[in-house]
């Protein structure tokens, strides 16, 4: 592949991903294509079951045995990770692509302390000693802010508060410096006043670390104040990307306009109502032929159900998937 | 930690005193007492003999009072004589224990080697082959009779090859080599029993364990499959595990019975199989007190365990 050097450093093609379940296969992910560019900040937003935190899973192949990748490619520096052998995709997770997860309650180790969960990937990937490994550990908590970080190494994760354990996850996603960092929402499960110092610290971290970062989130809010550019799931699938200020100056497909209408304001929204997009998100197992979100579409019209719209560039190097643009 | 050891300690006196007065009640409920069987093996005993023999073990006295005498003793650490043979219980009992201990000690060791590594392979390979093979496994040494198992390791080898289990016993430190020989048959048998039930928990807890978020996180980071059982699965999912052992000690001891009776060992099982037969009430109870005393105390090495295991217990 000769477009190692002046490629984006990552670059998903068509990714296909389905699940075995009691009713049938359920495609999860279908025919997902996007890019990063080194050091970016890319938000992945969508509506749970839209296929978001999938498609993160998939691009390190993590999913659990019921899940399989059907098609696609995963180009990560030129190189498709889907194709690696067992050992190789090893050699990349925690050192050039790191993972930070939505639980920080259960995503950490109880039986391990925090310094050697820290340390593991420095020593995994480094083959350092332990104990160099630990102090690298002790100044990665220190740079994501846990206070007294030294004494703190020896702890475990249950006396560790929600916020804290995901500082450490921030602190261990960095520690091989990694190019690129998937975060799948990091903050969901934290208190709203620990979301903001947390996605702060990440921004911080990754822009300083010189770490491209994908964040996955549904929550149209952090999107606006850390991404660059921003991809929109529904139903499995894309259906528009845009820089992020183009995307909040002017939504094109409709069911992104719906999602930006439905953030709560700060001015008069006391005794108004919230807007919501009418309808429930569709079931994976019945999708509807044509445009999944055409049942809950205001603007949708009987060529909406026939065919699935492809992702089409719509100005401005935007990409939409609708027929009524 | 030792107002806790000290509180347990304390705990094991009334389950104890319990155990003594169910075992000292049930053996004079069963038909047939001392003194008929001592008479019965001489013919020319009158009814003079059986009041003299009976003042002279003090089975004269009602049954409380000989109750409360023989516990009033037993704190003292006099466990009191055999009836038959005048020799000390404790005597008896500290020259059986040290063999079903270790009879006890092999067979644990023999489970955890056999249930561990097949239970961690089975949940790994969960619904292969192999998973299916080592549960069928599992569930035959659960079906097993050991009395019977024993009786075919006996029976067939000698039969077919013309070998037999050693059965003569060999204390350790007069030649271990030899003592191992003889007690790694029956070790092996009581270990397989005992090893159904820990497998198909470990199975089951690392099944458990390998669905957990941190093991994701854990394979995010690039942990290799070996590294993710060991460093990562198995000691959260040991916990339960080791709970099992201990409520598997009375096995042990009860399985001590029957394999030292049909190996010959001469253990606490075969001490206590040959005193209730021959109604020996004092070394009965003195059996049981120390075999309960045993289980209580496995059982609260097993909850001290759990600090080395789990932080979280150790920080409360």
């Amino acid at each position: 592949m000769d477009t190692n050097l002046t490629g984006p450093l990552l670059d998903v093609q068509d990714l296909s991903v389905s699940f075995r379940t009691d009713r049938g296969i359920v495609r999860a992910v279908d025919g997902v294509s996007f890019h990063v560019d080194a050091g970016e900040t890319l938000a992945i937003v969508g509506e749970s079951g839209s296929g978001k935190s999938v498609t993160a899973l998939s691009l390190l192949r993590l999913l659990d045995a019921a899940g399989s990748i059907d098609s696609g490619r995963v180009l990560f520096d030129g190189e498709n990770l889907l194709d690696l052998d067992a050992r190789a995709i090893r050699s990349i997770r925690g050192d050039r692509i790191a993972m930070i997860f939505q639980e920080p309650m259960s995503s950490l180790n109880p039986v391990l302390t925090i310094g050697k969960q820290v340390a593991e990937p420095i020593r995994l990937h480094r083959g350092t000693p332990w104990q160099d490994a630990l102090r690298e550990a002790e100044r990665l908590l220190d740079h994501s802010r846990i206070p007294d970080a030294p004494a703190r190494l020896k702890d475990y994760p249950h006396q560790f508060s929600g916020g804290m354990r995901q500082r450490t996850m921030i602190a261990m996603a960095l520690a091989c410096r990694p190019k690129l960092i998937i975060a799948d929402e990091p903050t969901t499960a934290l208190d709203v006043t620990v979301q903001a110092q947390i996605l702060a610290l990440l921004k911080e971290l990754t822009r300083e670390a010189d770490s491209a970062l994908i964040l996955i989130t549904h929550d149209l809010g952090v999107v606006a104040r850390y991404a660059d550019r921003v991809a929109v799931m529904y139903a499995g699938r894309i259906v528009e990307t845009a820089n992020a200020r183009d995307l909040y100056g002017e939504p094109r497909h409709p069911y992104t306009q719906g999602l930006m209408a439905s953030i709560p304001g700060v001015e008069g929204s006391i005794g108004h109502r919230l807007k919501t997009i009418d309808g429930q998100p569709p079931d994976l197992a019945r999708l509807p032929p044509g445009c999944a979100f055409a049942p809950r579409c205001e603007r949708a019209t009987g060529a909406c159900r026939e065919a699935t719209p492809a992702l089409e560039p719509a100005g401005n190097g935007r990409l939409a998937a609708c027929i009524r643009l | 930690m030792q107002a806790y050891i000290a509180r347990r300690l304390l705990a094991l006196v009334p389950t104890l005193l319990f155990v003594s007065l169910i075992v000292f009640v049930s053996m004079r409920l069963i038909p047939g007492d001392v003194i008929d069987l001592m008479l019965a093996q001489n013919d020319i005993a009158t009814g003079q003999d059986r009041a003299r023999i009976e003042a002279a073990l003090g089975l004269d006295q009602p049954v409380y009072v000989q109750y409360f005498t023989w516990l009033g003793n037993v704190v003292t650490g006099d466990f009191g004589r055999s009836l038959w043979n005048n020799v000390p219980v404790t005597e008896q009992l500290l020259a059986t224990m040290p063999i079903t201990f270790e009879l006890g000690f092999l067979a644990l060791i023999v489970a955890l080697t056999v249930a561990l590594p097949i239970g961690v392979y089975s949940a790994i390979r969960q619904d292969t082959a192999g998973d299916y093979i080592a549960r069928s496994f599992s569930l035959v040494m659960l079906a097993v009779p050991g009395f019977w198992l024993g009786t075919l390791v006996m029976v067939f080898p000698s039969v077919w090859w013309r070998w037999a289990p050693e059965l003569e016993y060999t204390p350790f430190l007069e030649d271990p080599i030899k003592n191992i020989q003889h007690l790694i048959v029956p070790a092996i048998l009581l270990g397989l029993s005992m090893s159904a039930v820990t497998m198909r928990m470990t199975r089951t807890m690392m099944l458990e364990v390998l669905r957990q978020d941190y093991i994701r996180t854990a394979r995010a980071k690039g942990v290799g499959e070996a590294l993710l059982i060991l460093r990562h699965a198995l000691r959260n999912g040991l916990i339960p595990v080791v709970t099992l052992i201990g409520l598997q000690a009375p096995l042990l001891i009860g399985g001590a019975v029957i394999f030292e009776q049909i190996f010959v060992v001469p253990g606490m099982g075969l001490l206590l199989l040959e005193a209730v037969f021959q109604r020996d009430y004092p070394v009965v109870s003195g059996v049981f007190l120390v075999a309960g005393a045993s289980i209580l105390l496995i059982n609260l090495v097993v909850d001290l365990s759990y600090g080395w295991l789990d932080p979280k217990v150790r920080h409360q």
